[in-house]
């Protein structure tokens, strides 16, 4: 089914919608076309978000393999992006990077997604506040609210984010997009609030190299706080002081 | 000093024809927006790796000048030289329909127009986006308020000087601003300097000014109304000082990026081997935007003379925009550098310079903000007492 877009022609009517819905609902949810819901990140879910848990992830560089892309067609499935033969436009909401030192020449390979900064520039450019993050350390971008302005993109040091150039079909109910917004990884948060893991993690060990751990990073009795306290680890150009929630072993 | 009279422009056929031809360019530029919209940026050259595109070169050109274009009024009234005062209203003009024609182009670019009314009501006070948006309707209020206390009669000298003064302090705020827009953005070392904004308020002074004498003379061609030619040449050596003090902070900028280890990459790539921008910025930017202006300007005989005059200002507003083009473009080709020290490659154009061909829609866009700026600019002429009567 085509989907219509998620830009709809009054938006009058849609931000009283959305009001309106704020006020009741769990989850901020937008009828698209009649039996077709999605949800639109923030409002109550954000809210309800624990504040006391970071949730995080950890990948251990040795162990992801430079042919295995099993995260990245996981992700895509989940969350409905996909190539549409315009490789300078598509959405990539992870993607693996190839890197080779040229003093030593080794060579690694690794997944690089949103990297869900403590202090994202992301969040303090935009300029409506459509780009946020939750008391739980996710940062999502609020489809309602986003303009399209793309400084989040400019902002961002990961290159973690697109910015939808066509009309998208083949929306996940639970991941809208939409023409002319910016997306990015979601931690799978609709996952995450209903106790599951990121696809990207579940597909890494079961069909992958199981390099990725995905936990509450405030928690200490969980796997990847441990990890984290056991065995060295780094974050992506940690110089830049963000403190992102996604780890690195062996970089 | 004689009072100055001031009058609406004549209607002439030369005055309607070019304003004809502009609102040609407005039409243009809707349906390339018409367009955009439906399909999706997709049809424009812009991309995930350079994700601003004309269409911001042309807005950061416009809002730039906008706020220069003020200064013209604000030596005649705040800092006093009477000379400059005939000039004042037209320069408070030409600043607000700088400034909507700039706009203009950076809102209908948003991947979502049609909710600039989200943009309007929802504020994160931390983003020195939203700030902007902030300084510039409050210039367009002081700017108006500024205007009608030149226009209106029987106000006191004292309060067209504070209000002139208010309107050059805003002035200063918001081209800091918009260059903060660039200075905020740590993780792409091309922008990552405290230069940026004393740099930006250079451009305005220059470009601001360049559009005001293009304007200016452009209208006494068409209409016989402006300004004597003892004015335009004090202009013209002013103008010649600006371009001046862009080179210098211009020099200033990528010297002190040399200090940074991690800027030597992007700086070589500007200066060096940067292809396209490389040559933006040599023979555009500096050469033709800034060594021969500055010979025509500073020339004892050649300044005097409206064809080299005229020629010295497009060159100064082409070498702004191939500036803004090298700034904006320059700096997002530029890989970010993710894994400082490594090679690196992806599906996603990691490590890759990134190429960007402007689409014709793109360029619609710009001349269309252009042609806003000048047919607001000739609408105001025409139903307001702007341009001194001719007095010859
Ligand atoms: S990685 Fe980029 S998009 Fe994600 S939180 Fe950090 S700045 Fe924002
Ligand atoms: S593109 Fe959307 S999320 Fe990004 S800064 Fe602009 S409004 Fe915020």
């Amino acid at each position: 089914m085509k989907l219509p877009l998620l830009k709809s022609k009054n938006d009058a009517t849609d931000i009283g919608r959305r009001q309106f819905l704020k006020s009741g609902a769990a989850m901020v949810t937008v009828t698209l076309a009649p039996g077709v819901t999605v949800m639109a990140y923030g409002g109550a879910a954000a809210a309800q978000a624990n504040p006391a848990t970071r949730w995080g992830l950890l990948i251990d560089v040795n162990k992801c393999a430079k042919d295995c892309t099993a995260c990245v067609s996981a992700c895509s499935n989940e969350n409905g992006w996909q190539d549409t033969g315009n490789p300078a436009t598509d959405a990539q909401w992870i993607r693996k990077v190839e890197l080779r030192n040229p003093q030593t020449g080794l060579e690694q390979s690794l997944a690089v997604m949103c990297q869900h900064c403590e202090n994202p520039p992301c969040v303090d450019v935009c300029p409506t506040g459509a780009s946020f993050k939750r008391p739980d350390g996710i940062v999502l971008v609020d489809k309602h609210i986003c303009i399209g302005c793309r400084y989040c993109m400019m902002a961002c040091p990961y290159k973690a984010r697109s910015f939808i150039h066509e009309p998208v079909t083949d929306q996940k109910p639970h991941a809208p997009r939409g023409k002319g917004t910016v997306e990015g990884c979601t931690l799978c948060v609709h996952r995450v609030d209903e106790g599951q893991q990121p696809a990207c993690v579940d597909a890494c060990n079961t069909t992958g190299n199981g390099a990725m751990i995905f936990g509450d990073l405030n928690d200490p009795e969980s796997e990847i706080a441990i990890q984290l306290a056991t065995y060295a680890s780094s974050a992506i150009r940690s110089d830049l002081g963000l403190n992102p929630g996604v780890r690195y072993q062996n970089l | 000093m004689a009072k100055t009279v001031f009058s609406e422009v004549k209607s002439t056929p030369q005055f309607w024809g070019v304003m004809v031809v502009f609102a040609a360019f407005i039409g243009g530029a809707a349906m390339s927006i018409l367009y955009i919209e439906h399909y999706g940026h997709i049809v424009t050259g812009m991309n995930n790796q350079i994700v601003w595109g004309l269409p911001h070169v042309f807005a950061i050109f416009l809002i730039v000048a906008a706020s220069g274009a003020l200064n013209v009024a604000s030596i005649g009234s705040v800092f006093g030289k009477a000379d400059y005062k005939p000039a004042s209203r037209l320069s408070s003009v030409l600043a607000l329909a700088l400034l909507m024609g700039g706009l203009a182009a950076l809102v209908l670019d948003l991947g979502r127009a049609d909710r600039l009314i989200i943009a309007m009501t929802k504020y994160n006070f931390r983003s020195i986006f939203a700030w902007n948006v902030l300084l510039y309707t409050g210039f367009m209020g002081v700017v108006a308020v500024y205007l009608y206390t030149q226009m209106a009669r029987g106000i006191p000298a004292l309060w067209l000087r504070a209000a002139g003064t208010a309107a050059f302090i805003w002035r200063l705020a918001l081209t800091t601003g918009t260059g903060s827009i660039f200075g905020w953005l740590v993780a792409r070392s091309a922008y990552d300097a405290a230069i940026m904004a004393p740099l930006f308020i250079a451009m305005s002074f220059s470009f601001g000014l360049a559009m005001f004498m293009l304007v200016s003379t452009c209208t006494k061609r068409l209409t016989g109304q402006g300004f004597d030619d003892a004015l335009r040449l004090r202009m013209a050596r002013l103008l010649g000082v600006f371009a001046a003090v862009v080179l210098y902070f211009t020099a200033v900028q990528h010297l002190s990026n040399l200090y940074v280890a991690q800027h030597w990459a992007v700086v070589k790539f500007i200066l060096l081997n940067g292809g396209i921008y490389t040559q933006l910025f040599w023979i555009g930017q500096v050469v033709l935007g800034g060594i021969v202006p500055m010979a025509i300007l500073f020339h004892p005989t050649l300044a005097t003379r409206t064809r080299p005059l005229m020629a010295a200002v497009l060159l100064v507003i082409l070498g702004g925009f191939a500036q803004i083009y090298v700034i904006v473009v320059g700096g997002q080709a530029f890989p970010l550098e993710i894994f400082p020290g490594l090679e690196v490659s992806s599906s996603f154009f990691d490590g890759e310079i990134n190429a960007y061909t402007p689409s014709i829609y793109e360029w619609s866009m710009g001349f269309g903000a252009l042609a806003l700026t000048f047919i607001i600019t000739g609408v105001a002429m025409k139903f307001l007492r702007i341009l001194p009567e001719n007095n010859s």
